[in-house]
């Protein structure tokens, strides 16, 4: 079988020119790759690096060395080399993220905002809100909320449009910057369980879960972040 | 050269004579654009945003460089290719500029006509490729002015009679009116009040979606950078010190003036 995302001596080093450019090293060397069905559970105390390692695998953050690897459509995309137009459609039919907080869009209603990357590849809008109104559903957002921005909603709530959002594309790669960290007892058996069927159809899965018991629940391996910290 | 690509700077550069030597307003830049993205090209004033953005539309000619456009064919559907735009006569632009491309200016007065009524501005357009029947402009002009959200009872009305954010919605739709599939943007938010601000950038960014409109968009604010376009493009005195995805470049500024620009703002 072949892995659907891979990292190659992935280096991370923060340059800060307004400090004289201080450099800020965080890792080196992470060489990590991920089957489809797999979840890769990143570990390591807060500030190791794992979120950074996250915003690389999906292009948000540049890579200072090394690579990180996409299978896009049969071939292999190499992150550091694509040009944006290229990480763009990677990420439109490829890859899903969930970060930890939402980014909203003044004025645009939660139905629209979860219905948006469906319609982004092409699924017509009524389709689109119907399936988007099926995830809501099943991550129990109460339906008179559908129909708001979500920029009021509480945190959980946000979180879960969020989830919503990034997985409902079924995309084959599927970074998680912790999921479940302010939902309550149910709704985080609603993420395992969401995040089971993604492995099951095949999803390569990398994430964050500080939750010991989701991490229990979902991942098939971890990877200690913290090993590959750079001396500071 | 590249299949499929809309506007294609090389090496672009534009200068101007001071005291008898060239001072570069742009120099040396580069980028692809293709159907359907937004670029945002930011930096503060004086890097030299809006000359690009003029000599991008061929409102001024590159010293450096040039600059080519896919021209549409007369023929549906095809294509001439790239053309470099200082091999065009002036006929041929200004059918370009008026048909296939959109300019929105910073003020809206500098884009609109003030002494014609807000619905003979979003006519104007058509009315130049030829359009004579009174009935379909007025249906045109009515249709737009809701696209763009605008109070349709004021259709008779001067633009001078409009408030700040009205007279921008009303230069979008009399440019967006023959459908064009590029259009410029000189600071579109800038001097507007913040919910005015909001609801022009919401509406800017679903009419982008639903037209498949390429755009450069010229913007000071990041904030409208992140919500409006894929790509960006940061200038400083003339240079484009950085390029690339939108939130890599906001998210993870490589160059020392992008850092400054990112941790200056309070939410970028």
């Amino acid at each position: 079988m072949t892995a659907l995302i891979e990292t190659l001596a992935l280096s991370k080093t923060f340059t800060l020119h307004g400090r004289g450019g201080l450099q800020l090293p965080v890792f080196s060397g992470i060489n990590l790759s991920v089957l489809p069905g797999e979840c890769l559970a990143l570990t390591g105390h807060s500030g190791s690096g794992k979120s950074s390692l996250l915003r690389c695998l999906y292009g948000n953050y540049a890579a200072s060395s090394g690579d990180v690897r996409i299978r896009h459509q049969g071939d292999w995309v190499s992150m550091s080399n694509a040009t944006p137009r290229e990480v763009f459609e990677v990420r439109r039919r490829t890859v899903g993220y969930v970060s930890q907080f939402l980014r909203v869009i003044p004025r645009v209603s939660t139905l629209d905002i979860v219905a948006d990357p469906l319609r982004r590849i092409g699924v017509a809008a009524d389709e689109a809100r119907a399936r988007a109104a099926q995830w809501l559903q099943r991550l129990n957002l109460q339906e008179h909320l559908w129909h708001l921005p979500p920029a009021t909603f509480s945190g959980g709530e946000q979180q879960r449009v969020n989830i919503a959002h990034g997985m409902i594309t079924n995309p084959a790669v599927l970074l998680l910057d912790e999921p479940t960290a302010s939902l309550d007892a149910d709704n985080r058996r609603v993420v395992v369980a969401l995040i089971q069927a993604a492995r099951d159809q095949g999803s390569a899965v990398v994430g964050i879960f500080h939750d010991d018991e989701v991490r229990e629940a979902v991942a098939s391996r971890c990877f200690d972040v913290e090993q590959h910290r750079s001396p500071a | 050269m590249k299949p499929g690509v809309l506007l294609s700077a090389r090496q672009a550069g534009k200068a101007f004579m001071q005291n008898g030597k060239p001072r570069w307003a742009c120099r040396d830049v580069n980028f692809d654009l293709y159907p359907g993205e937004v670029l945002a090209v930011v930096g503060e004033s004086g890097s030299g945003k809006t000359s690009l953005l003029r000599l991008l539309a061929a409102r001024l000619a590159c010293d450096e460089g040039s600059v080519h456009y896919e021209v549409r064919s007369e023929q549906a559907n095809e294509t001439d290719g790239l053309t470099d735009l200082a091999q065009m006569s002036e006929a041929q632009l200004r059918r370009l500029a008026r048909t296939d491309w959109g300019f929105v200016e910073q003020h809206a007065r500098d884009g609109l006509r003030m002494n014609v009524s807000g619905g003979a501005n979003v006519g104007e357009r058509l009315m130049a490729l030829g359009a004579r029947n009174y009935g379909h402009l007025r249906q045109e002009a009515l249709s737009w002015m809701q696209r763009v959200e605008l109070d349709t009872a004021r259709i008779d009305d001067l633009p001078g009679t409009y408030s700040g954010g009205m007279q921008q919605r009303l230069q979008i739709a009399r440019n967006l009116v023959t459908q064009p599939r590029l259009v410029f943007m000189d600071e579109p938010t800038t001097g507007l009040d913040v919910s005015v601000q909001a609801r022009l950038l919401d509406m800017l960014r679903e009419l982008v979606d639903e037209l498949q409109l390429a755009a450069v968009v010229v913007t000071h604010d990041l904030a409208v950078a992140r919500l409006l376009a894929q790509r960006m493009l940061v200038m400083k005195d003339g240079c484009v010190v950085e390029q690339g995805l939108t939130d890599r470049v906001l998210d993870d500024p490589q160059h020392a003036y992008t850092q400054l620009l990112v941790s200056s703002v309070l939410t970028p």
